[in-house]
């Protein structure tokens, strides 16, 4: 490891001029991926800031009926909360599903955003990957392409982003707010991650200095009726092959508001908006789950390693939605 | 980068100097000579290292020891004030290992998740997330316990051991 160092800053306002001051810097909150990415040689700051007991961690009611989420809310604490898994329960499902225990307990919501979109050659020092090393190359193009992104990829990087609770805020209309050297600024969750274009390298649109203060949730009654659907290659503790954040709000046969997110999929969490503009409105059908599922999907471009995705994902999505259409009758 | 730190393992306070790469694994093994937490992957994939941390389970290999100055720590070695703990009667009694250098992760681990079960906190395979209680049926002690793996795949006898606590 490169020796580094430490800071603990009394205010946000000064992790931010630090970390701002120094090129070479990075946040520290729970360290589940950064302390890994260290040891590895991945992540080779100057500083550490660390900012643990400088955001919130607390989850609060909103006066419009929304939720805000501190950024320094263990992932655990936000799984358990009452109110989000009353009214946001993919939220919860989805937080559950990721990690291990122990892992879930330090790892925060802010530090879930912003560990890496990754592929096993980034963490593997040994081969090229154009996301660790710019110009490299890309590994998996030939190689293992089973975790990889079946949208939105570009010839550079193929890699997915792992947090299931981004899939689920994601689909819930998530906002996410930042503080940084120019001040606050307001981002949607589904534009703070990037695909990977022509810069492999920068997973979010966060410029340097930027901290992720709170998540906020929407007042939104469709997500009451929502799941989290995850299939992987173990029955726990792994990345997602595909997982879809799913909401439906059924009335009088007809489908009033619908959410769909797809994650392992891409280089970020993946609203599947098509789909959703197929089925909003129309009535409840299999035929018209599909037909939705599908017109997402013909948006894919997988790779010979990944293909099965395509048909996967249509078939977590058709059958999440004919659950929680059959709860709803 | 040196900074002094104090820890609470264990009971027992101690004050060090240690580098800013330090983890919270390495110091108690190498610098306090606390060898009860045991170093699987040094990747936080394992859970051989698990500790409770100011209360709750976490992987000691992926904490930074500067981060956590002044912070209450409790391994295995620590659980049972001198006696073996219940959840190591059980894991003695059940036969829960084989080569053993799993348990003590896993034993603070299921320590650990019992607490949380106690807390209410639901788990991916709970049938209600809403629901107040937690049954710990086996489904739910092997989901819970899945960050701690054993190699030699004495889980047949760690989740019996597990429940026999849990119940």
């Amino acid at each position: 490891m490169k020796p580094f160092r430490y800071e603990r800053p009394a205010t946000v306002a000064d992790a931010v001029a630090l970390l701002t001051a120094e090129p070479k810097a990075a946040f520290l909150v729970g360290g589940t991926n950064l302390v890994d990415h260290l040891r590895l040689g991945i992540a080779t700051p100057d500083l550490l800031v660390d900012v643990r007991q400088l955001t919130s961690d607390r989850i609060e009611e909103l006066p419009d009926g929304g939720v805000r989420i501190g950024a320094a809310v263990p992932n655990s604490d936000l799984a358990a909360d009452r109110l989000i898994r009353r009214r946001y329960p993919v939220l919860s499902a989805a937080v559950l599903s990721g990690a291990s225990g122990q892992l879930r307990n330090f790892a925060t919501t802010g530090g879930n955003l912003l560990q890496r979109t990754r592929c096993p050659y980034f963490q593997d020092l040994t081969t090229p990957c154009n996301k660790r090393e710019r110009g490299s190359g890309c590994s998996a193009r030939d190689g293992y392409q089973r975790d990889h992104a079946i949208f939105g990829a570009s010839e550079q990087c193929v890699a997915t982003h792992p947090s299931d609770m981004a899939v689920a805020m994601a689909a819930l209309d998530a906002v996410v707010r930042v503080r940084g050297p120019g001040g606050e600024r307001t981002i949607p969750l589904t534009d703070l991650h990037r695909l990977p274009g022509d810069e492999p390298e920068r997973d979010t649109v966060l410029g340097h200095g930027e901290l992720i203060t709170a998540v906020e949730l929407p007042p939104l009654p469709v997500a009451a009726n929502s799941r989290y659907r995850k299939v992987r290659d173990r029955a726990s503790y792994a990345f997602a092959l595909v997982s879809a954040a799913v909401a439906l709000d059924v009335a009088d046969g007809g489908i009033r508001d619908v959410r769909i997110a797809l994650g392992g999929v891409a280089h970020k969490p993946w609203r599947a908006r098509r789909a959703e503009a197929a089925l909003r409105g129309g009535p409840v059908s299999e035929e018209r789950f599909r037909a939705a599922a599908e017109a997402e999907l013909a948006g894919a471009r997988p790779l010979p390693g990944n293909a099965f995705k395509v048909p996967l994902a249509r078939n977590v999505i058709v059958r999440m939605l004919l659950d929680l259409a059959e709860e709803q009758r | 980068m040196d900074v002094e730190i104090m820890l609470r393992v264990d009971g027992s306070e101690y004050r060090l100097i240690v580098d800013t790469r330090t983890t919270l694994l390495d110091a108690l093994r190498e610098r306090l000579d606390i060898t009860s937490v045991k170093k699987g992957c040094d990747h936080g994939q394992c859970g051989a290292c698990t500790v409770l941390l100011d209360g709750r389970r976490a992987l000691s290999c992926l904490a930074l020891a500067v981060a956590h100055r002044g912070a209450e720590i409790v391994t295995a070695g620590g659980l049972g004030n001198g006696e073996l703990h219940p959840m190591q009667r059980a894991f003695i009694s059940h036969d829960a290992f084989q080569c053993g250098y799993c348990t003590p992760g896993q034993i603070v681990s299921a320590v650990g998740m019992l607490q949380e079960a106690a807390a209410g906190w639901p788990s991916v395979v709970s049938k209600d997330l809403a629901a107040d209680g937690v049954v710990l049926d086996d489904e739910e002690i092997r989901e819970r316990m899945s960050g701690n793996l054993c190699r030699c795949a004495a889980y047949a006898n760690i989740v019996p051991a597990i429940a026999e606590v849990a119940r």
